[in-house]
């Protein structure tokens, strides 16, 4: 990754943690200073859906031209994509707390993001249980394309057409509407960048580890 | 080719009546499990939980029927396959093969169901459609799973945890048209909820056919 947009998703989560702390945000009911929880939680369900996309990516190119390049990247888009979710989740519960009086709701919105969340996990059950690895490669990138396609309309598809309380989804006013004067948007947009760009860091610090610790053990092999 | 493997999938099937008469056992036994579990009197239970007992009931027996398409057979069966069928033949022909399968079991417990709990639907027809439209969304993604599922180590468990959440979707929706069906309200409610259903149907078959041929080269 590029040292200068490492710099930039710093300056940009700088930015938005004191903005989105301080700045002006509209006052509406219930909501009142919780409509702050957009800038964190928002984010972490657009970081964790492109790093899944990019993760497919990977897969797909994967099963065109097996590499363990491509594998790796694969996972440990994945792995950061989960991370994000879970994040979101938590995240999320936090703000149902004020905003719903409970933190689970049963929302169908919530509920698609724990069977997403359960998706993945059993993504790495799979990665788990198989040894060998170039068996593994194959078959999970198969999972995690068949995976992504069976998580979209959970995430996507059923939260609109069911009745739901989450902003956005069942008829229920997006953050369009309670941002007449686009006060929010900002401070939201930069956070969606920059907390994606910290996802592709991390990302890219854990495939240089990985390729570092391959190494290690084929120098170790060498030495026997 | 397909419509062979077809053939050999049911004449194989007939042959080895006892995996037959073992789903349809496990079938019964899990209806009248739920039977005696909710008391003996007719009438008891609430729409809504009869419609979460017969999909649970489905849900495990087709998981588990379907689940052998791959994890049962043998090694030197898949090496005869591979030498006289191309891959995309033969998870049609799975595909195919386990909806009808899914929907002999659902019938059988919708049959069954009727029989000893209770029969609270109102638009029978929409109810079988909503069956059939499932049966075939099984279907397709059990049967790569189980492709997926019959490589690794612990195949029986590695099958439920791979499957649940796959098939939550289709599960859902088949929910919400059970809902529609029991109450009996005007079909133009439920178009919605077919058409989502038949869409995920076309994604899970298209990338079933798609990704199966990456499983069988191993």
């Amino acid at each position: 990754m590029k040292n200068w947009l490492k710099i930039v998703a710093v300056v940009l989560l700088i930015y938005v943690h004191t903005a989105g702390l301080l700045l002006d945000v509209p006052r509406l009911n219930i909501l009142n200073e919780t409509i702050r929880a957009l800038y964190f939680h928002v984010p972490m369900w657009f970081g964790m859906v492109l790093l899944f996309l990019i993760s497919v990516y990977h897969a797909i190119r994967y099963l065109r031209n097996p590499s363990i390049e491509t594998d790796r990247k694969s996972v440990e888009y994945a792995n950061i994509g989960l991370l994000f979710g879970i994040l979101g989740i938590v995240t999320g519960m936090l703000w149902a707390n004020y905003a719903w009086g409970t933190p689970w709701h049963g929302d169908p919105k919530q509920n698609g993001a724990a069977i997403t969340l359960l998706v993945y996990l059993a993504y790495f059950v799979l990665r788990g249980s198989i040894e060998n690895s170039e068996q593994r490669a194959r078959l999970s990138a198969v999972y995690n394309i068949f995976a992504f396609a069976a998580m979209v309309p959970l995430i996507f598809i059923i939260p609109r057409l069911t009745s739901s309380m989450h902003p956005g989804s069942g008829g229920n006013p997006g953050f369009n509407m309670y941002d007449l004067d686009s006060s929010m948007r900002p401070v939201f947009y930069p956070a969606v960048i920059g907390w994606f760009l910290v996802g592709l860091w991390i990302v890219s610090i854990r495939v240089k580890v990985k390729e570092l610790e391959e190494k290690i053990l084929d120098l170790h092999d060498e030495n026997k | 080719m397909v419509f062979k493997l077809i053939r050999k999938e049911f004449i194989l099937e007939l042959r080895r009546k006892s995996v037959i008469a073992g789903i349809s056992l496990y079938l019964f036994s899990l209806i009248f499990i739920c039977y005696f579990t909710f008391s003996l009197r007719q009438n008891s239970i609430s729409p809504a939980t009869w419609s979460a007992l017969f999909w649970l009931t489905i849900l495990f027996s087709v998981v588990n029927s379907v689940a052998k398409s791959f994890i049962g057979e043998k090694k030197g069966t898949f090496i005869y396959y591979y030498g006289v069928a191309s891959p995309q033949a033969i998870i049609l022909s799975k595909i195919i093969y386990n909806t009808v399968l899914c929907l002999l079991l659902s019938l059988g417990g919708y049959l069954l169901f009727s029989l000893f709990i209770d029969n609270p639907i109102q638009d029978h027809l929409l109810f079988v459609g909503s069956l059939f439209l499932a049966s075939f969304g099984f279907a397709a993604s059990l049967s790569l799973i189980s492709g997926i599922a019959s490589k690794a180590n612990n195949s029986n468990i590695l099958m439920a945890v791979l499957s649940f959440p796959v098939v939550i979707a289709i599960l859902l929706m088949a929910i919400n048209l059970t809902k529609n069906a029991l109450d009996g309200i005007d079909r133009s409610a439920s178009t919605d909820e077919l058409l989502n259903l038949l869409a995920i149907n076309c994604i899970s078959t298209a990338l079933a056919y798609l990704l199966f041929p990456y499983i069988w080269r191993s």
